[in-house]
């Protein structure tokens, strides 16, 4: 097999799957294969695919975050509540919560890296510590009034004559190129494969690990954090309890589009595709209105395991 | 070649806690020659390169580079310098490709961004220099280590290096790989790059390189031109005591009438890819087979097999006149084997358990965890084994790891002897550990054997294989390579089958 | 004495010594145990109750973890249990045959866990992710999405009746401890584990069948997570499939880690685990007395688990060590 088709397998056999399921979907659902069922999915997962592609970057390097869910929701909140509580403007609201957001995925990346610690464990405090934050802003849902803010939850890229791409949408088009630029053409990037595929290697080859590591938890936080954001503009305010299981969502999103859980091997594009498989097995089964959701669950955790076991199948055959 | 010297060391000194790891050692390297630089283990030579790459600073002497002297401080340092190695492991991200491991860390492009393009051009072009013919695009894990290797060389050689370091980069190389590998150091040779190899395959020495500088317990041996030094010569230099007597271990030998004894273990043809090749031993209860060979030459790789922890390819294993399967190590404690292995650390101890549970772990384990050993039993067999083997502890419920080695190495002996084995594998008993346990070590086989446990002693040091073996079979290339009984079993003969092969001279 | 002292069940310990301290300060009567009806009533008696779910589940997590895998899957499996248990309850089955099916669900799904991880070789946080995601669908899915009331009464004695004045949670739950150390102890399993956990390798050479070990310590974990999950059900009447069990793998892996049991395996403490569940549901029903609101009571306790695992890095302890010599030199 020519060598590149080889190096990309988990990303095609995605991208199979998108194709079957879509295909399946469409023959079954009149009106399926559409830009506006599309968009509809974009929109309805952005902020699970921004979520996923800081996640990725996490992965990469062989770490996880298990915070981003808390750390969305407590972004959502953080904003929404300066803006309509303390007037703060939206613009600044929503960089004061990046910031804090990115600063807590650095400390998170900090104490993994040079305290040793397992980064599930600690990510997993951090999810416990920016749930119990966004609760202690308020326990409720906050309604968003600023006019800034509802023109830019009502506003939409016009792309047909009845519907268009929503800003929501929009955000997550650019997080993917982003995160596709630099998880595969800056070194930045290379350095956090290299380190997921061997630490050890890494560190003879003179990569720069530590600061590597610790900027990839900053960027998933930056990424959970603009997916609170993001939610915000969708739900139209902010909540706590928002971000509940995303981590996982992003987790399975990641793994089905074939990045190696332990680090060392993977892309962007299968996270996009992966996201796309994960959007539109739920689309699909809110078309088919019979089925309950909970399918969706089971059918994710299905496609997880069976990936998971490809890439089993994948190494061992590449190190036999 | 010229005899322009490009690196010398001088009075190189490095002290660890407790041992004097290099004394006073000089090395030479030329500009265009491969120098091999040989020694058994703990001679140094390990050391002698980590100093020389900047992992350890040494403790005195000088190091110059081209008349400059040198002070690597890091790795990446020495190899700033020109001076860049190649391990026998690859160090290189297996799930990237061949053109991104060549250029990780220095990839062409600004601002951080890689122009791919460039990338794989400057890939293919440090290929080409070798004359290599590999994808860039292919996954590196998906390539033979030897190509892997080929990899790691071009990698190393693209920071205009002029010193190569190859650290037993064939050890896992079949015999074409080997080949392809000689003829990229030949023309790095011609290049007029100094290049210092690291091997264990003596016919390798004699096939690619200039001058053989040899090291033994940390001393310089001498330096020597490859052509004016036989096999043998070479040999004895490295185990050292080039007078070898011709001296037998009667105490081992002569007082076994072992004919009558009935055989334990039959193998034969035993082989594993990679491993060995056509292996056939037997072994009689009450006698103690040594196996002998320079490292690599498949000791442990034959040990593994008759104990299960590798399958076998080929071959058949007969114990007690019955088959076996032996497909796990459970199935050859079953069948009464034990195995002490050579990497204590990594295959025997379990370090933050108690000296008690490390001890009666292996009897437990054959006797299932419904039927505990009770604390009483426990107790008993740990005094009786401190005891006869004269363990030094203040307590056998203190950690294993706090212990010294050779009491570790003790404990993981009695843990074997606890289960009354009727095959006893020793894998290097007596590596690291002080001369006192030594030979309590020596003494404690002597006895076992008298007692009727068939023993396969796995040795480097020539004294102990000739003090303690009633039979020695020897391995060169990971083949058989002679059978010595009796009056046969002394160093002169087993260091030439060793080294030259044929059972007889 | 002095081995009490160095054990690592002192600082959990110590940390509900202290958490009781602060509450007499907000209540006195904190310590007051009551009888009514013949029964115990009281704050300890509470926690006892409430924590009897987190406590059972931290053993199961205790035993996966000493082999130095995790198991992320026991809040789904909790739920899996739960909705078992109810939909053949509610289809007229009996109590037994209800209990021992919800068992054996968990016991299935330990066993998934187990040939992932030991078998296929699955790092074992993937392993137990993928049942984590799959567990509460096939849930909900059984339950049909909705919350199965359950009416049987001696169903609701596991989660809410009372054993000779004691509730009857806790009771099963002490129990199981004492026979898991009994079984664990009084055979040379609690060996094999600590084993197995410290190093595979070198246990593979010593002629354990270490897949096998490390299988069984997943179906230890899924059977736990089983018993959980009827106890959870049970207390609230009702199989809720979204919310049973919800953050429950987080809380057990908290309450092993702060009992002394390092997740890279080998030694591990039960009693320490314990100790430690006990300790969390302290701190949650602490942040209750005082007022605060359940949801942001996780602050207190990310705080406590990075408190922990800073201390016991390796890093803290050399500087720590290294304050320490330069004092006295």
């Amino acid at each position: 097999m020519n060598a590149t088709l080889q190096r990309k397998l988990p990303q095609l056999a995605t991208a199979a799957v998108l194709v079957a399921i879509a295909l399946g979907a469409s023959r079954m659902y009149e009106g399926f294969l559409s830009l506006r069922v599309l968009t509809n999915i974009l929109t309805d997962n952005a902020a699970l695919g921004i979520a996923s592609i800081g996640m990725t970057l996490v992965i990469f390097s062989g770490g996880i975050d298990l915070s981003v869910g808390a750390v969305a929701g407590f972004s959502s909140i953080l904003t929404v509540t300066l803006i309509e509580q303390h007037g703060m403007h939206p613009l600044l609201a929503a960089l004061v919560s990046l910031g804090i957001c990115t600063a807590w995925g650095l400390v998170t990346g900090y104490i993994v890296h040079a305290f040793n610690q397992p980064a599930f464990l600690i990510t997993l405090a951090g999810m416990f510590l920016m749930r119990g934050c966004a609760y202690w802003i308020t326990t409720e849902a906050v309604g968003l009034n600023n006019p800034m803010m509802t023109s830019l939850a009502g506003w939409e890229l016009p792309l047909g004559s009845t519907f268009g791409l929503p800003f929501s949408a929009a955000t997550l088009l650019v997080v993917m190129i982003f995160g596709l630029i630099l998880g595969h053409y800056t070194r930045f990037g290379r350095n956090l494969i290299a380190i997921g595929g061997s630490e050890q290697s890494a560190l003879l080859m003179g990569l720069p690990i530590g600061a590597t590591r610790i900027a990839s938890y900053g960027l998933s936080g930056f990424c959970a954090a603009l997916a609170g954001l993001v939610l915000v503009l969708y739900t139209g305010s902010g909540n706590p309890s928002f971000g509940l299981g995303l981590e996982l969502d992003a987790i399975a999103v990641v793994v089905i589009g074939g990045t190696l859980l332990i680090g060392g091997r993977g892309h962007i594009v299968g996270t996009i595709l992966g996201l796309l498989v994960f959007g539109t097995i739920q689309s699909a089964i809110i078309f088919d209105g019979r089925l309950s959701s909970q399918w969706s669950r089971i059918v994710v955790g299905a496609l997880l395991l069976a990936f998971v076991l490809l890439q089993r199948i994948l190494v061992k055959r590449l190190k036999g | 070649m010229a005899d322009n010297p490009l690196l010398t060391l001088r009075g190189i000194r490095k002290r660890f806690p407790g041992v004097l790891a290099l004394d006073g050692v000089d090395f030479t390297v030329r500009a265009g020659e491969i120098h091999a630089l040989l020694g058994e283990n703990g001679a140094g030579k390990s050391t002698l390169i980590k100093v020389l790459t900047g992992v350890y600073t040494a403790d005195e002497g000088d190091i110059r580079l081209a008349d400059k002297p040198l002070q690597a401080r890091s790795p990446a340092e020495a190899e700033e310098a020109g001076i860049s190695t190649v391990y026998q492991e690859v160090n290189l991200i297996p799930s990237l490709s061949v053109a991104e491991n060549l250029c990780l860390g220095r990839q062409p492009g600004k601002l951080g961004f890689i122009a791919w393009r460039a990338l794989r051009r400057a890939a293919k072009a440090s290929l080409a220099r070798l004359g290599l013919d590999i994808d860039v695009d292919a996954e590196l894990g998906s390539l033979s280590v030897a190509l892997q290797q080929m990899v790691a060389i071009a990698r190393a050689l693209d920071r205009k290096a002029r010193m190569l370091i190859l650290d037993e980069p064939t050890a896992s190389l079949d015999e074409k790989e080997v080949a392809d590998l000689f003829r990229v150091m030949r023309q790095l040779r011609a290049d007029g790059l100094g290049l210092i190899f690291v091997t264990h395959f003596l016919d390798q020495v004699y096939a690619v390189t200039d001058t053989i500088t040899i090291l033994r317990n940390g001393k310089l041996v001498g330096e020597y031109p490859t052509s004016s030094l036989s096999h043998l010569e070479l040999v004895r230099k490295m185990l050292g005591r080039e007078d070898y007597s011709e001296e037998t271990g009667a105490h081992a030998a002569a007082k076994r009438a072992l004919a009558e004894q009935p055989t334990v273990v039959e193998a034969a043809q035993l082989g594993r890819r990679n491993a060995v090749k056509e292996i056939n031993l037997s072994i009689r209860a009450g006698e103690t087979l040594g196996l002998a060979g320079l490292l690599g030459s498949g000791r442990t790789e034959t040990a593994r097999l008759l104990f299960g922890l590798d399958r076998r390819d080929s071959g058949e294993i007969h114990v007690r006149a019955k088959p076996a399967k032996l497909g796990s190590p459970r199935d050859a404690v079953r069948h009464g084997f034990a195995f002490c292995s050579e990497d204590r650390k990594a295959e025997g101890i379990l370090p933050n358990l108690s000296v008690r549970e490390n001890l009666i772990l292996a009897l437990q384990a054959r006797r299932g965890a419904h039927r505990p050993l009770t604390r009483a039993e426990q107790e008993e067999l740990c005094d009786r084994y401190v005891k006869a083997l004269r363990i030094r502890l203040a307590d056998t419920t203190v950690p294993i790891r706090t212990l010294s080695g050779g009491n570790q190495q003790k404990v993981l002996l009695a843990r074997w002897l606890a289960t009354q084995p009727c095959l006893l594998i020793l894998d290097e008993p007596t590596r690291g550990i002080d001369i006192g346990a030594r030979a309590e070590i020596g003494a404690l086989v002597g006895k076992l054997c008298d007692e009727g446990m068939a023993v396969l002693l796995i040795s480097s040091e020539i004294e102990e294989i000739v003090e303690l073996s009633s039979r020695v079979i020897v391995l060169r290339e990971r083949r058989f390579a002679g059978e010595f009984s009796g009056d046969e079993i002394v160093a002169p003969k087993l260091i030439h089958a060793m080294a030259a092969g044929g059972a007889t001279s | 004495m002095k081995k009490f002292w160095g054990s690592p069940v002192v600082w959990p310990i110590a940390g509900l010594v202290v958490l009781t301290i602060i509450n007499l300060g907000f209540n006195s009567a904190f310590l007051k145990i009551t009888v009514l009806d013949g029964h115990l009533f009281g704050v300890p008696i509470d926690i006892l109750n409430q924590g009897a779910r987190t406590l059972v589940l931290a053993l199961g997590m205790t035993v996966v973890i000493a082999t130095g895998g995790i198991d992320l899957s026991v809040g789904s499996v909790m739920a899996v249990s739960g909705a078992t248990a109810a939909m053949l309850l509610s289809h007229g089955y009996g109590l037994s045959t209800a209990i021992v099916a919800a068992l054996g669900s968990g016991i299935v799904a330990g066993l998934i866990n187990g040939i992932l991880v030991a078998r296929a070789g699955i790092q074992p946080i993937v392993a137990t992710l993928v049942l984590m995601v799959v567990g509460r669908g096939l849930a909900q899915l059984m339950t049909g999405g909705d919350v199965v009331i359950i009416k049987n009464p001696s169903f609701e004695y596991i989660g809410n009746g009372f054993l000779l004045a004691l509730p009857f949670a806790a009771v099963l739950a002490v129990i199981l401890y004492v026979a898991t150390h009994f079984g664990l102890r009084r055979t040379a399993s609690g060996l094999f584990l600590e084993a197995v956990g410290d190093n595979p390798v070198a246990s593979r050479f010593a002629g354990l069948p270490v897949a096998r070990i490390t299988c069984l310590a997943y179906v230890a974990s899924g059977l736990c997570a089983a018993i959980a999950g009827i106890m959870a059900t049970a207390n609230i009447r009702a199989a809720d499939s979204y919310r049973v069990g919800e953050n429950t793998e987080l809380d057990a892996i908290f309450a092993v880690v702060v009992g002394g049991t390092a997740l890279t395996g080998g030694r591990f403490l039960l009693a320490g685990s314990f100790a430690g569940a006990l300790l969390l549901q302290t701190l949650t029903q602490t942040m209750y007395y005082i007022g605060v609101p359940p949801a942001k009571a996780t602050v207190p306790k990310a705080v406590l688990i990075l408190a922990v695992c800073l201390i016991q890095s390796t890093r803290t302890r050399a500087w720590f060590s290294s304050l320490f010599k330069r004092r006295t030199a």
